[in-house]
């Protein structure tokens, strides 16, 4: 089974093989989507901790006396109102409304760091420099930064030790820069899975270094190699939004039920006007989530079906390894959004009966806010 | 990795096994590889006339979805009821436990016209070049 020679690697390529992977293209990347299988992975990080290689993210540096303000301008949460050391999730938006990407911005004490979702990169770096001012600098840092997730229960007393004693006190989306594992890092209480966890940034250069002090101290507490196909059923079952699937350049934040952040108050940004505009007239869809019984599962694509007329599509479903049941997310007309709706989905010939539900599907989760 | 042989194959990933005049079908572990985790098959009745290369059933794994595709022409003799409380079986043991149906051959010569584990094997390399 030999990789294409034009996939990008991780300095972790490696390691995953050796581990028994099985390594799919992902956004250009040859990334493992699964080591062992999905459900075991899943509940490792549920019960103890799951190690993620996310090196395939895109990371951009922002610099200049008009970095905040710029930022402002282009997405719609507020970054004029995040301290030092703290991490904001947001979508940036086109003016008429639709996602761009939605990204992490963090505020360092001379610049920001941006993190995008690496099938966007090249999309997202093009649009921010087309409306960067000249007191602004862009440099995609990407190649030169490997990202490593630990998340689950665990996580903590994993990395108890290995980086500063503050990185144990942070809060959910604060970070830190320090030493992990004795190399210079971003340690960022971050994460895409609901529980507790890290985000780690470093040079690529002590990707050994880190990986194997990540397993060492990790695999006796419980660690489990995890793979993208995991990473998918976790944020799944948080309710959080996979770009592309859930959310693109045709939906906007609103309707994506991400009103917590859009900051209409803060000045004007891209797609203010449309947003202003669809939250007075009133949504015509809204993105919600449903639980099914049986166990066929609804996919990507699927029609939503009411009262024998389609009302809307699926944009992710899996099967919850914490629920044990199917369930999924979608847009479906407005008025059908209320939790409890009863609704169709249609898998080829069969319609599967479904229920409006509130997200997070999985309220257990140990992340702390 | 090497495939059993005392099965024959299909393109499609599916196995069959002669026994009694019978042929006993399931899904390889190439395929269990490529689903991962299964959590769902959808079978026939018993009785119901199936043709070959048509969709006999549904295999629900957590990331995807894959039709079940009869390897001959025949008749459902029996179904494997376990499936229904323990899917993962197939991942488990695909050319075991995991099995699907039981067919009754229309042609009783349509077995020999399958691939065998070497040219199974050979597909799957190809599959991956």
């Amino acid at each position: 089974m030999q990789p294409a020679t034009s996939l990008k690697r991780t300095p972790f390529t490696e390691f995953h093989r050796a581990a028994g992977a099985k390594l799919v293209e992902f956004a250009g990347f040859e990334m493992p989507v699964r080591y062992t299988g999905d459900v075991r992975e899943h509940l490792a990080v549920r019960n103890a901790a799951g190690l993620f290689d996310i090196t395939h993210m895109g990371e951009f540096e922002v610099r200049g006396a008009g970095a905040s303000a710029w930022l402002d301008r282009m997405v719609t949460n507020h970054v004029g109102a995040i301290a030092v050391g703290q991490a904001l999730y947001s979508p940036m938006c086109r003016p008429d409304g639709g996602i761009v990407d939605d990204l992490l911005v963090y505020r360092y004490d001379d610049h920001f760091m941006v993190v995008v979702n690496a099938a966007n990169m090249a999309k997202d770096f093009a649009w921010l420099d087309a409306h960067r001012p000249a007191d602004v600098t862009l440099v995609d840092r990407s190649a030169e930064t490997a990202l490593l997730a630990v998340q689950g229960p665990r996580a903590a007393d994993i990395v108890r030790g290995h980086v500063p004693a503050a990185a144990l006190d942070l809060g959910y989306y604060r970070f830190l820069t320090g030493e992990l594992f004795g190399v210079p890092a971003t340690i960022s209480r971050t994460g895409y899975t609901g529980e507790d966890g890290f985000e780690l940034y470093f040079a690529p250069a002590h990707g050994a270094t880190v990986w194997q002090g990540l397993v060492d101290a990790g695999v006796p507490q419980g660690l489990e190699l995890v793979g993208l196909g995991a990473r998918d059923t976790l944020r799944l079952e948080m309710g959080y939004m996979l770009y592309g699937n859930d959310i693109d350049d045709t939906t906007s934040p609103l309707e994506a039920g991400l009103g917590w952040t859009v900051k209409l108050a803060k000045g004007d940004f891209h797609g203010r006007d449309v947003l202003v505009r669809q939250k007075a007239e009133g949504l015509r869809r809204k993105l919600v989530g449903f639980q099914l019984d049986g166990r066929r599962v609804p996919r990507h694509g699927m029609a939503i079906v009411s009262e024998g007329r389609p009302v809307g599509h699926v944009t992710s479903g899996t099967f919850s390894p914490s629920l044990e049941r199917p369930i999924g997310m979608g847009y479906v007309e407005a008025p059908l959004a209320k939790v409890g709706t009863a609704l169709e989905v249609q898998a080829g010939s069969t319609s599967l009966p479904a229920r409006v539900t509130a997200r997070p599907f999985h309220t257990r989760g140990s992340h702390r806010s | 990795m090497g495939y059993p042989d005392d099965v024959r194959y299909t393109k499609d990933h599916e196995w069959a096994r002669q026994e009694n005049g019978l042929l006993t079908v399931g899904i390889t572990s190439y395929a269990t590889d490529q689903l991962g985790d299964v959590v769902f098959v959808e079978l026939p009745e018993k009785g119901r006339q199936i043709e070959a290369g048509g969709a006999f059933g549904v295999v629900e794994a957590v990331k995807t979805v894959s039709d079940l595709y009869a390897p001959v022409a025949g008749e459902v003799v029996e179904v494997n009821s376990a499936l229904g409380d323990n899917p993962a079986l197939v991942n488990q043991e695909p050319y075991g436990e995991g099995w699907m149906i039981r067919i009754r051959p229309a042609d009783p010569s349509s077995f020999g016209a399958l691939l065998s584990h070497v040219d199974y094997e050979k597909l799957v390399e190809e599959q991956h070049a």
